[in-house]
């Protein structure tokens, strides 16, 4: 069996009121989706549920890890099977610095005590990779980060963590356009057999850089089309509209 | 308190146990024959029973405060306390093998001797009412360094001692202050001579033992010119059904130049009131800081003040409480400027867990002589659940138009997308929110030596078990 994350049949609701509505969406290991589609789709609501953030309701469906229905389990619980998400809007918390955050999620993500050599060894790589400076890792955890900052250090967690899975939700939205090349790069060193990822996004610019297998649009809570990379060109140029009603049609019939 | 919620509480507090160690001496209740014995045992001069006896008379004329935490249920059981009671121990043993061996092993599981060996110049040990062990570095000691029991200062520093005791805190100053003048037993006496640097800290650690008990420790620390000192304070007690009382009075003079700190980290259970006076005053040059770490009690109602009387004296005052479920934490601060450049700050972080309640009461005086002086006051308060509590209280005086002052409050949660962050990185929620409440009080605890820091985390992460979700 090949391993993969897979969500099916996907309903979510937020205060009696349905974002998601039927996701169908396989990722196996080695691939790297997109999912692109217009604002309020429920792209962040796919992401975060699947990360298990407590806010939303699962009225049915299933999200399968390596084939294990992960939707009972704590968000703590679904990281230590190697799941990631990068937050959209990552959460400041003042007085806990990077380096010490890291080197705890490090230990709960592998159940083990984690030698402090080992930890820099991680760390020092990731920090070279994102061409990013050492004095970042002891300063507070997002606390007074720029936008771009904060997107950085998502990957830089990522980098660290060694999720089999990772979501990555509008990291390219805030990045200068030299750090989206680096910040690509770190993606990029992530990507291999043991690897999947769903990348989240507005633009095309970013998939010129991680370049996807699969790119998928979600449109009103539900993946309306899925093609391949030149399905992102066709976005950019076209928009949402004629998917609307390319959908809207196909659902009269 | 119901057996349950003791039950419940006496799992989450270590330090709950009680000895087996029947006093030598026990007094009851609150009247002049007490504190006549208590000088007695003591074999003080004259002057101090009289000052004593003329204190416990300012303690029945003083109403009780009315503001701050309820404390009628204190008031109705004042009668009922054991005042003064000593253990079977000698006086200020100097080696641990001295100690009776049933409170030695109280100590050495609050791994207070191990301590002593690693990062302190010396230690003092009270239990209940006396200090069973007191003992500093000899290097010191042959540095003119005074580290004795408050008794000890009496008996051997008598002149030293009358000029400066009571001259900060004075029994007039509230009523408790002078409920511990009439009955104070134990606390330290400390002297650091003219340009001695005592490098790593003193420490006295206040053990109660004896149920329904009061302890009154007094601590006199003068810190000569240029001198420099680090005196930690810490203390625990068994869990009783019944309610105990612990009333300190701490007074430091900081002379020309001289730098100081006082740090405490005080775990009471919470049976305890804990209504403690500390005060610095601070001479020209001079600096002194204040960490108070407050943990455990029923209710704390403790301000340390520092009194900035010389030019260019200055001063810190830095705070953590943390009020959980039946605790009423009413801290803060008073800084007053009493001479031109000087200089001061308050940092108050107050953590309410559960029905908890946390309340920082503050005042900062700057009087018309003190030109220039700088004051910056910043108090946060983090509430874990939807009950918790917090309020504040910051009056402000200010005298004299060249003063700047600086104020600033907040109240924050613990916010659910913080927690959601932390543990999709694989942190558990108990954890991660240990981790946040760390993290806000970070700025106060990194001033701690390294080995309370370890331990005050270790006590947070214990009070978060299961605080949220
Ligand atoms: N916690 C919440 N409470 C209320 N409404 C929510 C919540 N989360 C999502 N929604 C709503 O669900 C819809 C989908 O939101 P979501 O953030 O998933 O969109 P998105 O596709 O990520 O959009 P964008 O491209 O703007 O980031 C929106 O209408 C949003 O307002
Ligand atoms: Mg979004």
């Amino acid at each position: 069996m090949t391993k993969m994350l897979e969500i099916r049949d996907l309903w979510i609701n937020v205060d009696g009121r349905p974002i998601l509505k039927g996701v169908n969406l396989t990722i196996p290991r080695g691939e790297v989706h997109a999912l692109m589609g217009p604002n309020g789709a429920g792209k962040s609501t796919l992401g975060k549920v699947i990360a298990g953030d407590p806010s939303y309701q699962v009225v049915k469906g299933e999200v399968l890890l390596d084939g294990e229905n992960i939707l009972g389990l704590e968000p703590d619980e679904r990281a230590r099977k190697g799941l990631f998400l990068a937050f959209q809007y990552p959460v400041e918390v003042p007085g806990v610095t990077i380096a010490n955050f890291l080197r705890l999620a490090l230990q709960a993500r592998f159940g083990r005590e984690v030698p402090l050599t080992e930890f820099y060894a991680k760390l020092q790589r990731a920090v070279e990779v994102l061409e990013w400076d050492e004095a970042y890792l002891t300063r507070y955890l997002n606390e007074g980060f720029s936008g771009g900052e904060k997107k950085r250090n998502e990957i830089l967690q990522l980098m660290v963590l060694e999720p089999a899975y990772a979501i990555l939700d509008e990291t390219d939205s805030g990045l200068d356009i030299d750090a989206l090349k680096i910040v690509a790069g770190g993606v990029n060193a992530m990507r291999g057999p043991d690897f999947g990822a769903l990348v989240i996004t507005h633009y095309q610019r970013l998939l010129g850089y991680i370049v996807p297998d699969v790119v998928h649009v979600m449109m009103d809570g539900r993946i309306v089309k899925t093609g391949g990379r030149e399905l992102a060109l066709e976005l950019e140029e076209r928009g949402y509209d004629w998917l609307g009603e390319e959908v809207g049609a196909q659902e009269a019939t | 308190m119901s057996e349950t919620e003791l039950k419940h509480i006496s799992e989450d507090y270590q330090w709950g146990f009680a000895d087996e160690v029947e006093p030598e001496v026990k007094l009851k209740g609150l009247t002049p024959e007490v504190v006549r014995a208590i000088s007695e045992i003591k074999g003080e001069p004259d002057w101090l029973l009289e000052f004593r006896l003329k204190a416990l008379e300012t303690y029945f004329e003083k109403p009780w405060p009315r503001w701050g935490p309820d404390l009628a249920e204190l008031e109705r059981q004042m009668d009922d306390f054991y005042y003064y009671v000593k253990p079977p121990a000698r006086e200020n043993a100097r080696s641990w093998d001295e100690v009776p061996e049933e409170i030695r092993r109280t100590y050495e599981k609050l791994g207070i001797p191990e301590a002593e060996q690693k990062v302190l110049a010396g230690v003092g040990a009270q239990y209940d009412s006396e200090m069973v062990y007191h003992s500093i570095k000899e290097e010191l000691e042959k540095q003119g360094v005074i580290f004795k029991s408050i008794e000890d200062g009496v008996r051997e520093h008598e002149d030293l001692f009358r000029e400066y005791f009571a001259k900060v805190v004075p029994p007039t100053d509230n009523k408790f202050a002078a409920l511990n003048s009439a009955l104070f037993s134990g606390g330290s006496f400390v002297y650091v001579p003219p340009g001695v640097e005592v490098e790593v800290p003193l420490q006295a650690y206040f053990r109660v033992n004896t149920e329904g008990f009061g302890q009154f420790e007094r601590t006199l620390i003068i810190v000569d010119e240029g001198a420099k000192v680090h005196y930690i304070e810490g203390c625990t007690a068994p869990i009783y059904t019944t309610e105990a009382l612990h009333t300190g009075v701490i007074e430091i003079i900081v002379r020309k130049g001289a730098e100081s700190r006082y740090t405490t980290i005080q775990n009471w259970p919470i049976n305890m009131y804990n209504l403690v006076t500390q005060r610095a005053l601070v001479e020209e040059g001079g600096y002194h800081m204040w960490l108070d770490g407050n943990l455990g009690s029923k209710v704390t109602m403790k301000y340390p003040s520092s009194v900035l009387r010389g030019p260019g004296a200055r001063s810190e005052i830095l705070s953590i409480a943390f009020a959980g479920d039946g605790q009423h934490l009413d801290t803060g601060a008073k800084l007053i400027f009493a001479a031109p450049e000087t200089s001061g700050s308050i940092v108050s972080k107050s953590i309410s867990k559960g029905e908890g309640r946390s309340s920082y009461r503050g005042l900062v005086k700057v009087l018309s002589r003190a030109d220039r002086a700088r004051v910056n006051v910043e108090c946060d308060a983090l509430l874990v659940n939807e009950n918790s509590k917090t309020d504040t209280y910051p009056y402000m005086e200010i005298a004299n138009e060249t003063a700047s002052v600086g104020h600033e409050a907040t109240v924050s949660r613990l916010a659910d997308d913080q927690i959601f962050y932390l543990t999709t990185r694989g942190i558990p929620e108990d954890e991660a929110a240990a981790l946040i409440v760390r993290g806000f009080i970070e700025p106060v605890a990194k001033e701690l030596p390294l080995e309370f820091a370890v331990e005050l985390n270790r006590l947070i992460e214990l009070e978060m078990e299961g605080s949220v979700g």
